[in-house]
């Protein structure tokens, strides 16, 4: 578009004279300075640096000076040029930061504004209960076995020397299937999975066996038809009742704390013998005075019963395949309900079965 | 087991000033479970003494009762020595009688402040005491519910009649193991008491019997097996009116039986006393020699309870001349029952063995304290001490002689000998426990002790037939040792394998859905025909092929089930109906389908054959873990964000999609009809071939049938067989660098004709350039036509070693298109 100018105008062309060089720049940068926004730049940019512009219609005017004037008042737009598109920059920059500015406060927002478009889901406490105590067990080095709820009465009984005379079958008041001659259960006990396990594994043996087991309890704030249970199984050489003591002391430390340990009492199962019921200090009080004579969790006791435990009864190993001369064993088994009960301070047994998700959305994801 | 501290006192040594507090705790920690602790009398305070009611006028009142205003001579108990006017309501008494009277600071159960108070318009001061004021139960003991008046010479006026009446006792309820049956007696409590202290045990059943003679009544024990050991011993000219004495009621009563007669209550007496349970017969009533048998098929009894009873041939029967009287070892027969007017009693002390009686008892669901005792083990010697002392109670306070006769069939079984090495308890405990204090703890439960080099040998006594095993003694010595000095010790660390695979991924599921804002619910998995019904499963549907269960809580849901649904639909209803406006809620549970075999009841003796496991294994329900979902209400809420959006079919199918993708396996959608889904809005799922759930909208009679709103959303599918198509290790993708290429096609179809089919096929036809094909718009306007309906997809382009000319591209959407076109007539619109 530059280039000489041969075909001027020579209406138009007219002296440029300093003076009036001088007053096209002011003109320009007056304007470029009054612009407030980014549209009166604009306008100001297209009215002092465009084509028809002053300074423009003098630039092309150059070429048909005189020689001799050529070099001065060249010099002499060309600054003035200069200095206008330094300003137009210069405008440019501060209105677009105010412009900026500006735009950042109207976009504010209320970040207060809820977002519950849709509620968070949740996992049942039971099953992070049960897999915060697996995971303990396979730190130790040990492995989960499982096995079906629905069981074969030799499995959930007689494998466990309880045989169908014995009296400790009523002690567990059992959902039998029908036909009867089908010998089918609902196990009361996850310790049907100990039998198979060690029916199909051979020594050493270091697994818990968490799941449903049923009894036929009316549904209450205390007591379900269904609950769950978590068992333990350890069968190896020189194995003792130190070491279920070592192993259910360390499984509370690492649950409750350091320092939560367990009591033994002499007890019955047919499937352990010695047998012992096992009781945990209480990690609320301790059972330290004074506040354990306030306690709720462990009702003043000082100690909350956990479950039973005992060394493998021979007669078990035996009728599992494993010898006892050379291998001994411990087992140890109590309720996941009940203990994510007293470790929640739950208060009814009912919510863990009754599927308001109030209740497990409280615990989130993991506990 | 009720244990009153005063009875078992009597047996052993206790220094007095040990509490009942630490009875209990000792008992505990020896395994005697301490169960409750109860002190009757001792929320009573005196002054409660002995009155001789001097006169008593009768005064009937304007509401219809009569009152008697009497005068009491109550001793020096009331410091003035002068008669106790006292209104009385009741009116089983006369001038004379004895009566027990609390004065006026005096303080009952209740608790219940006695003052001298003005009624009937006299001043009573005190009151006189029936049995269940002063809380002795409602029994032959409260003189059916009369004041008490005490035997003419119960004691003199103003005696303490705490004592007299052994109002005041420690009771200690104890939780009996099965291995423990000797402690179902105070013999067997008092020997644990001195076990505990080292204190000298009185065996009450160490006494001087008679031998037997031909003279007893005539028993014949057919069945010795089940009935090794029977012993009678009659007792003639009784009187059946003379009543228990206070002592022995209030004993029979504090140990958890009511009191009924003096000849019933020498029996429980005795039983509780001893162990052995003991069954009375009207002699008068008998018919002939007693026979012990087995049942025949058709025989019935009328037990005690009034029950006739249809009997079975393994049931062990007392029987005479008239047939069946007796359920041996259970409970008595109706027919030759103790009654008001026995002047003859046969008393029988027999020994039974558990097993018959177990099965019995449980036969007939006849848990009685006799069974209870025979079915855990009794002691076999104790018969003839037994009848000795039921029959020298019930001369002694309901007159009579005993008989000479004595019948004395069988002997007790010999014990039988158990070999143990010295050192197993210290092996089995982890404690050091030291020849000696095996050898001194076997003693001190009775065990005859023998040692041979690192050997014992030890005969059980009679009373310890749970001793068989050498881990029996271990646990024996270990109890005396103290289960609580056991050491804490690790054991050796074994090299596990962390989780499986198949735990890890269920971990993973859960926390996915957790993410995608469901729920997690654990529901009781008991179904009925009307649940199935609910769901509209058709009549030959093959969920309604459950698991029956025989003994269900409600006959309503006697079913373990085939499906997750009703649970959480349930669920789902519970939570909207406690205000919830939307819920999301997801189960994994195993649910159970029958095999309809019988699983075998193997030996014990060793193990099983490698085929018999199997069989068992096999005859097990299968049980695959399923995974249900319920969508109902509100999915999206409205808010400031805009309108919300109640759940719906595609949130439902939606989940089973997230799963794919989490577990990287490719699921193929098709639609189905399956109850209890909306036939138009139902998804089935594949991997490969196999069909492994359905999800989609419920059927709106279902939803109605549960209470959920319309559109209520549902999955289920077999959780097992996805996780076992994820693949073990994800190959990882090759990304192409080079630019994509992007093109729109939009294809009109039949209406009915899966988005999904058409998508596949664009895939195919556009070969292996295309990176994705993805559906975004779907049209079923007036231009798609009548029965059609316009997809519109957006297709991506991508090699992976140039960058594609239009030609190329353009070469590959044609392909599609005229694939779609030749398989489905698609038309492609402008
Ligand atoms: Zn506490």
């Amino acid at each position: 578009m530059s280039g000489p100018n041969t075909e001027y105008d020579p209406v138009q062309v007219t002296p440029l004279g300093e003076a009036e060089v001088a007053r096209m720049r002011e003109d320009a940068l007056t304007a470029i300075a009054q612009a407030t926004d980014l549209a009166a730049l604009k306008q100001a940019r297209a009215d002092h640096t465009g084509d028809r512009s002053p300074l423009a219609l003098a630039n092309r005017e150059i070429g048909a000076l005189p020689p001799q004037a050529r070099q001065e008042t060249g010099q002499r737009v060309g600054q003035a040029r200069g200095a206008v598109s330094q300003a137009l920059a210069q405008r440019q920059q501060v209105l677009e930061a105010e412009h900026e500015e500006r735009s950042l406060v109207a976009d504010t927002v209320d970040v207060t504004l809820p977002w519950d478009r849709q509620a968070p889901g949740a996992r049942h406490p039971i099953t992070t209960t049960s897999e915060r105590l697996m995971d303990v067990f396979v730190a130790m080095g040990w492995e989960i076995a499982e096995g079906p709820v629905v069981e074969a009465e030799w499995l959930n009984f007689d494998a466990l020397n309880l045989g169908a005379d014995h009296p400790a079958r009523t002690m567990q008041d059992t959902f039998w299937t029908e036909p009867a001659e089908n010998a089918v259960v609902l196990r009361t006990h996850t310790s049907p999975v100990q039998a198979r396990t060690m029916l199909t594994r051979t020594p050493p043996i270091y697994v818990v066996c968490p799941g449903r087991v049923f009894r036929t309890d009316p549904f209450d704030a205390t007591h379900s038809p269904m609950f769950h249970q978590i068992e333990g199984l350890v069968v190896d050489e020189g194995i003792s009742m130190a070491h279920l003591r070592g192993s259910l002391d360390h499984m509370l430390a690492a649950l409750f704390g350091e320092g939560i340990r367990t009591r033994f009492r002499p007890s019955y199962f047919p499937f352990t013998e010695p047998s012992a019921e096992m009781d945990m200090v209480c990690f609320v009080c301790r059972g330290e005075e004074p506040a354990v004579e306030t306690c709720r969790t462990c009702r003043g006791e000082g100690w909350i019963e956990l479950g039973g435990c005992g060394v493998v009864n021979p007669r078990v190993l035996t009728a599992c395949g494993i010898d006892s001369e050379r291998y001994s064993g411990f087992a140890f088994g109590f309720g996941i309900d009940r203990m994510a009960m007293f470790r929640h301070d739950a208060a009814d047994l009912r919510d863990m079965f009754e599927g308001d998700v109030r209740f497990s959305s409280a615990f989130g994801s993991e506990v | 087991m009720r244990a009153p501290m005063s009875w078992v006192r009597e047996y052993v040594d206790l220094p007095a000033e040990v509490s009942v507090e630490d009875v209990a705790a000792r008992l505990t920690a020896l395994g005697l479970k301490l169960e409750a602790l109860e002190r009757p009398g001792h929320d009573m305070s005196g002054p409660l003494v002995v009155g001789r009611v001097l006169t008593m006028e009768p005064e009937p009142q304007k509401n219809g009762k009569t009152i008697n205003w009497c005068s009491v001579d109550v001793g020096a108990a009331n410091g003035t020595g002068e008669p106790q006017g006292i209104v009385c309501g009741a009116h089983n008494f006369e001038p004379g009688d004895l009566v027990v009277v609390v004065l006026p600071g005096g303080v009952l159960p209740g608790p219940f402040e006695i003052s001298a108070r003005k009624t009937y318009g006299h001043t009573s001061a005190g009151m006189i005491c029936s049995a269940l004021e002063l809380g002795l139960g409602d029994d032959a003991l409260s003189s059916k519910g009369g004041i008490i008046v005490l035997p003419k010479d119960a004691g003199e006026p103003g005696d303490d009649a705490f004592d007299l009446l052994h109002l005041r006792d420690e009771v200690i309820e104890f939780e009996i193991n099965p291995d423990r049956a000797y402690a179902l007696s105070m013999r067997g409590v008092a020997r644990e008491i001195a076990l505990a202290y080292d204190v000298a045990f009185r065996d009450p059943a160490l006494r001087k019997v008679p031998a037997g003679n031909d003279d007893g009544y005539p028993v014949r024990v057919a069945a010795t097996d089940a009935c090794p050991v029977f012993v009678t011993r009659t007792v003639t000219g009784f009187d059946p009116t003379a009543p228990s004495p206070a002592w022995l009621a209030r004993r029979v009563q504090l140990a958890g039986m009511r009191s009924i007669s003096l000849a019933v209550d020498v029996t429980n007496y005795v039983m509780l006393e001893l162990g052995n349970p003991i069954h009375g017969y009207d002699a008068d009533k008998l018919a002939g020699p007693i026979v012990v048998r087995r049942a025949e098929a058709g025989e019935h009894i009328t037990t005690l309870d009034g029950q006739d009873r249809a009997l079975d041939p393994a049931d062990l029967l007392i029987t005479d001349d008239s047939g069946p009287i007796g359920l041996a070892g259970v409970m008595g027969g109706e027919s030759t029952e103790l009654s008001p007017t026995t002047t003859t009693v046969v008393v029988e002390a027999a020994h039974f063995t558990p097993v018959g009686i177990f099965r019995t008892a449980r036969r007939h669901k006849l848990p009685t304290e006799g069974a209870r005792r025979w079915e855990r083990g009794v002691d076999p010697t104790l018969p003839a001490a037994a009848a000795d002392r039921v029959a020298e109670l019930l001369v002694r306070y309901g007159g009579g002689q005993v008989a000479a006769g004595v019948t004395q069939l069988g002997q007790a079984p010999a014990q039988v000998p158990i070999d143990l090495p010295l050192d197993l308890p210290a092996r089995v405990s982890g404690l050091v426990i030291d020849a000696a204090t095996v050898e001194a703890d076997l003693r001190a439960v009775g065990c005859e002790v023998q040692v041979v080099g690192d050997r014992l040998t030890a005969v059980p006594p009679p009373w310890r037939p749970d001793l068989t095993d050498p881990y029996d003694l271990v646990e024996e010595v270990v109890r005396q040792v103290g289960y609580d000095e056991v050491p804490s010790v690790l054991p050796p660390a074994p090299s596990g394998r962390g989780l499986t695979r198949e735990q890890r991924l269920r971990r993973r599921v859960g926390r996915t859905l957790a993410g995608e804002g469901l729920v997690e619910v654990v529901s009781f998995p008991f179904v009925g025909d009307a649940t199935f019904d609910r769901l509209g499963l058709p009549a030959d549907d093959v969920l309604r092929h459950a698991v029956r269960l025989a003994n269900p809580l409600s006959s309503e849901e006697p079913f373990y089930t085939t499906t997750l649904l009703p649970g959480l639909l349930e669920a789902a209803a519970r939570n909207l109906g406690r205000g919830a406006p939307g819920v999301a809620l997801f189960e994994t549970g195993t649910v159970a389908f029958p095999r309809d075999v019988a699983a075998p009841i193997l030996g014990v003796d060793r193990r099983p054959t490698d085929a018999e496991l199997q069989a068992l294994f096999d005859a097990v329900p299968d049980q695959p873990l399923f995974l249900g979902a319920v969508l109902a209400g509100e999915r999206d809420r409205s808010g400031w964000w805009g309108k919300g959006r109640g759940a719906s079919w595609e949130d439902a199918v939606g989940v089973v999609r997230r799963l794919a993708v989490e577990l990287s396996v490719d699921v193929r959608i098709e639609a189905a009809q399956r109850a209890p889904w909306h036939p138009g809005r139902c998804a089935r799922f594949f991997v490969g071939d196999d069909e492994f759930g359905h999800a989609g909208e419920l059927h709106p009679r279902v939803c109605a049938a549960f209470d959920l709103p319309a559109r209520s959303a549902a999955v289920e599918i077999d959780l097992d067989f996805l996780m076992r198509r994820a693949p073990d290790v994800v190959r990882a993708p090759r990304l192409s660098h080079f630019p994509v290429a992007k093109e729109d096609v939009a294809l009109v179809v039949a209406a009915d004709l899966a988005s999904e089919v058409v998508a596949a096929t664009l895939r195919e036809g556009a070969g292996e350039l295309c990176e994705s094909v993805r559906l975004f718009d779907v049209y079923t306007g007036e231009q798609a036509g009548e029965g059609r309906k316009s997809l519109a997809f957006a297709l991506r382009f991508r090699a992976s070693d140039r960058t594609l000319t239009e030609t190329e591209t353009g070469e590959a959407k044609a392909a599609a298109v005229a694939l779609a076109a030749q398989r489905h007539g698609a038309e492609q619109r402008a």
